[in-house]
């Protein structure tokens, strides 16, 4: 297709190392039409700073409340090419791992019905296909689909699950998170598919502290690796890393922030005890130590962006859980956690938000769960706090 | 390949099959030592090894992606990966792509047939992975800033601390085009969001007809919203009001968008992992500058600033918060030159924790 609109300002962002996202869409654009108006589109929000997309509108396919983002450009008769240019999530698979011959499947699809522009891969984890009509969309459902791929969560419902590389790749998983998101992204279809939520509910899985997929940030439920036993140390490997210009005190000693680690020089030991498990040597040695004994999770709830009433962090309420395929116990116990936010939320309120406005007292007994220490930075600062009568009662 | 009648889309539809199960997509030596691995070492900026305990390896060579594919650029990266990684290949949770391969023979020329395609590696180790961002202009309704331009502005400026260069720990940047966020920002060791400074004009005929009153009001989060009976619609007190667009989602009649004060502020010190101190929120460093596409300049060099420094002063391993916090946030704002501006004090909702309340700091 030939060149459609000129672009001063846009291919300004052609020039220098990093890759350029201009240069995408203009290699789309010699096959689509869509992505040439794309362009001339961006080309004006460049020169105005304004963008010319309408808000959503209901699109989807036959069954589905989600998965499809409905997309409308404001000027469609200056760029009718993106008059619809709706997005496809597709579910993406745990872990972000492809073969090739499946992604040049999806490929070809989308080249087929669509603006043969994507996002691989969205911030929620799917694989995101930008830009196609309306009437495109059935069958590109049925193409992808029947080729085993299913379409991700919109709207307010349950978000595609998503999880760190894990076993697969990492040596400090303490659980499988590729699993554990495959099998409960399967329980939950309905929850994913027919919008039936308040508003969305994210969950997140990470093989331990170093929190690869920022669960703690953007889950609502967060489910993060850990173990319960001690920290293996192979003082070999200690030996290795201090000759390999490692300052082992001062890189890894004096960095535990709960001061258990001590090293004379060429033996290190550590007080397993009072370990917080933050996962700071154990990523700086990592030929070096190793967590050992028995494996779980801990499960923090409610972090989200500022939208409505400001950020928030996810809190713990299972300091430790054990988890075992087929993961009953675990899937049944988020289960109840939505029920309760299901029941009283506002629309538009996450589940951190809800917990703040009922009391986490409300939450914990609600989905059984006592309260104990490892839930707190500190108790509370006040005086005045609810007594129930089975309290009084004690 | 034609496009499937209506009738012909029915008949092979499945619904409810979820992701195709990830085995069938692990390179061989990784479902062979699938939860088996030992150790890992980084051997360049964009290579890494991982060793198993049956003694197997897996080389990783990470390449940076604009997040914005072709389909196009996606088929060559399969070519690829199809002559050197025995037809696998994965993407990160940050938009890189990763190639692996179990033979160290095949890593030289993987990294040189990826180069010869221009794809840039990089982004392992203490130092910038790539940008997680949102849609911008490109995309979305609610934008007030362009993501992807933006960001590869800043990657430009920044590039070598993506393929060479070293910074005392990982740093993870994000943008955000507007306080929707979707992406981690509020978390971030550095990121750039993008913010409204004017009060939505509200078409009345409109939201007459599109909106439902008490939702609106409702939807705010200052009360800053209340009915106007007269025009059958709403109104809004300036002075509550600061401009989060939660109405305009909620009922769009109600334009937050202003193109000429629309802009983007910075905000710095997050993390997520809870290495050493828990988790962050990223605290507002700069409130705003102006929307210049194509480049950004100013946004660009203030970013770039604010890196230098850190580079500069912080101890191995610190990251970007952890740094502020041992250093206090008085000498940040001097270090990096940043003029403190009363949008710094917290009038929204958490002033109570923010303010300081001891006697003890630096001038
Ligand atoms: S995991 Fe963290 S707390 Fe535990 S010994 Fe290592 S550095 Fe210290
Ligand atoms: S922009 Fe936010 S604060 Fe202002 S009126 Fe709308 S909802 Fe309220």
């Amino acid at each position: 297709m030939a060149k459609k609109y000129d672009t001063p300002l846009l291919d300004e962002l052609e020039k220098g190392p990093w890759p350029s996202f201009v240069t995408e869409i203009k290699k789309a654009g010699k096959k689509s039409e869509m992505a040439n108006d794309e362009l001339g589109q961006l080309e004006k929000s460049y020169r105005t700073k304004r963008g010319y997309w309408k808000h959503g509108g209901i699109v989807g396919v036959l069954g589905y409340g989600g998965g499809i983002i409905g997309r409308y450009s404001s000027l469609p008769d200056e760029f009718p090419g993106v008059a619809h240019f709706h997005t496809v999530r597709i579910n993406q698979p745990s872990g972000w791992f492809y073969s090739t011959k499946a992604l040049r499947e999806i490929v070809d699809i989308w080249d087929k019905y669509g603006s043969g522009l994507t996002n691989v891969h969205g911030s929620t984890g799917d694989l995101v296909l930008l830009g196609t009509r309306t009437e495109a969309l059935e069958p590109i459902f049925a193409e992808y689909s029947s080729r085993g791929w299913d379409l991700g969560g919109s709207g307010s419902a349950m978000r595609t699950p998503s999880c760190c590389i894990g076993p697969a790749r990492c040596e400090w998983a303490n659980i499988d998170t590729m699993e554990i998101c495959y099998q409960m992204t399967q329980r939950f279809q309905d929850e994913l598919h027919r919008p039936a939520f308040p508003y969305k509910f994210k969950i997140k899985v990470s093989g331990c502290a170093v929190d690869c997929v920022a669960a703690i940030a953007r889950a609502d439920c967060s489910i993060i690796g850990t173990w319960k036993g001690k920290i293996a140390v192979d003082q070999d490997a200690v030996k290795w890393y201090a000759k390999n210009r490692m300052d082992i005190n001062k890189e890894i000693v004096d960095m535990c922030p709960t001061s258990c680690i001590s090293y004379d020089g060429t033996k290190m030991t550590i007080n397993d005890d009072e370990c917080s498990r933050c996962m700071h040597c154990i990523s700086k040695m990592t030929k070096a130590l190793k967590p050992t004994g028995e494996k779980g999770v801990s499960i923090l709830v409610g972090s989200k962006a500022p939208i409505v009433v400001g950020s928030l962090l996810s809190w713990v309420i299972v300091p430790f859980m054990k988890v075992q395929p087929p993961y009953d116990d675990l899937y049944g116990f988020i289960g109840k956690i939505i029920e309760w936010w299901d029941e009283n939320a506002k629309p538009r309120e996450r589940l951190g938000e809800v917990i703040e406005m009922k009391g986490m007292r409300s939450f914990l007994e609600h989905i059984g769960v006592p309260a104990q220490p490892q839930q707190v930075k500190e108790p509370r600062k006040d005086p005045f706090f609810f007594w129930k009568e089975e309290d009084l009662k004690r | 390949m034609a496009w499937l009648t209506e009738e012909e889309a029915k008949k092979t539809r499945k619904t409810d099959i979820g992701p195709p199960h990830y085995e069938q997509f692990l390179p061989p030596v990784i479902k062979k030592n699938y939860g088996n691995w030992k150790y890992h070492e980084r051997l360049d900026a964009g290579t890494m090894v991982h060793v198993s305990n049956t003694g197997d390896k897996v080389f990783t060579v990470r390449v940076a992606s604009p997040r914005i594919l072709s389909t196009e650029t996606i088929r060559e990266m399969l070519d690829i990966a199809d002559k050197h990684c025995d037809g696998y290949i994965r993407f990160t949770s940050r938009n890189n792509v990763e190639f692996m391969t179990p033979d160290e023979k095949k890593v030289e020329p993987l990294k040189k047939d990826l180069k010869a395609k221009g794809f840039v590696i990089g982004g392992i180790g203490p130092r910038l992975s790539n940008i997680v961002h949102t849609q911008g202009w490109v995309h979305c309704h609610g934008a007030c800033t362009d993501a992807s331009g933006l960001v590869k502005a800043m990657m430009d400026e920044l590039f070598p601390y993506f393929v060479e260069k070293e910074l005392p720990a990982k740093t993870r940047l994000a943008l955000a085009c507007c306080v929707n966020m979707c992406g981690a920002v509020h978390c971030s060791d550095l990121a750039v969001v993008a913010v409204h400074r004017k009060v939505p004009a509200i078409d009345h005929e409109k939201l007459k007809n599109m909106c439902e009153i008490p939702t609106t009001i409702a939807s705010c989060p200052t009360r800053a919203i209340s009915p106007d009976p007269a025009k059958k619609s709403v109104k809004i007190n300036d002075e509550k009001c600061m401009y989060c667009g939660n109405c305009f989602t909620v009922c769009p009649p109600i334009n937050i968008h202003n193109p000429e004060e629309d802009g983007v502020a910075i905000v710095v010190g997050g993390k997520i992992g809870s290495l050493r101190t828990g988790p962050k929120f990223s605290k507002l460093a700069i409130p705003f500058f102006y929307n210049e596409p194509p480049r950004w300049p100013k946004v660009v060099a203030a970013v770039k600033n604010i890196i230098d420094v850190y580079a500069k002063n912080a101890r191995k391993h610190e990251r970007i918060g952890e740094w502020i916090e041992r250093i206090g946030w008085e000498r940040f704002f001097k270090l990096t030159g940043i003029e403190f501006t009363y949008q710094h004090l917290d009038d929204f909702t958490f002033m109570r924790d923010t303010m300081r309340t001891s006697a003890a700091f630096k001038w």
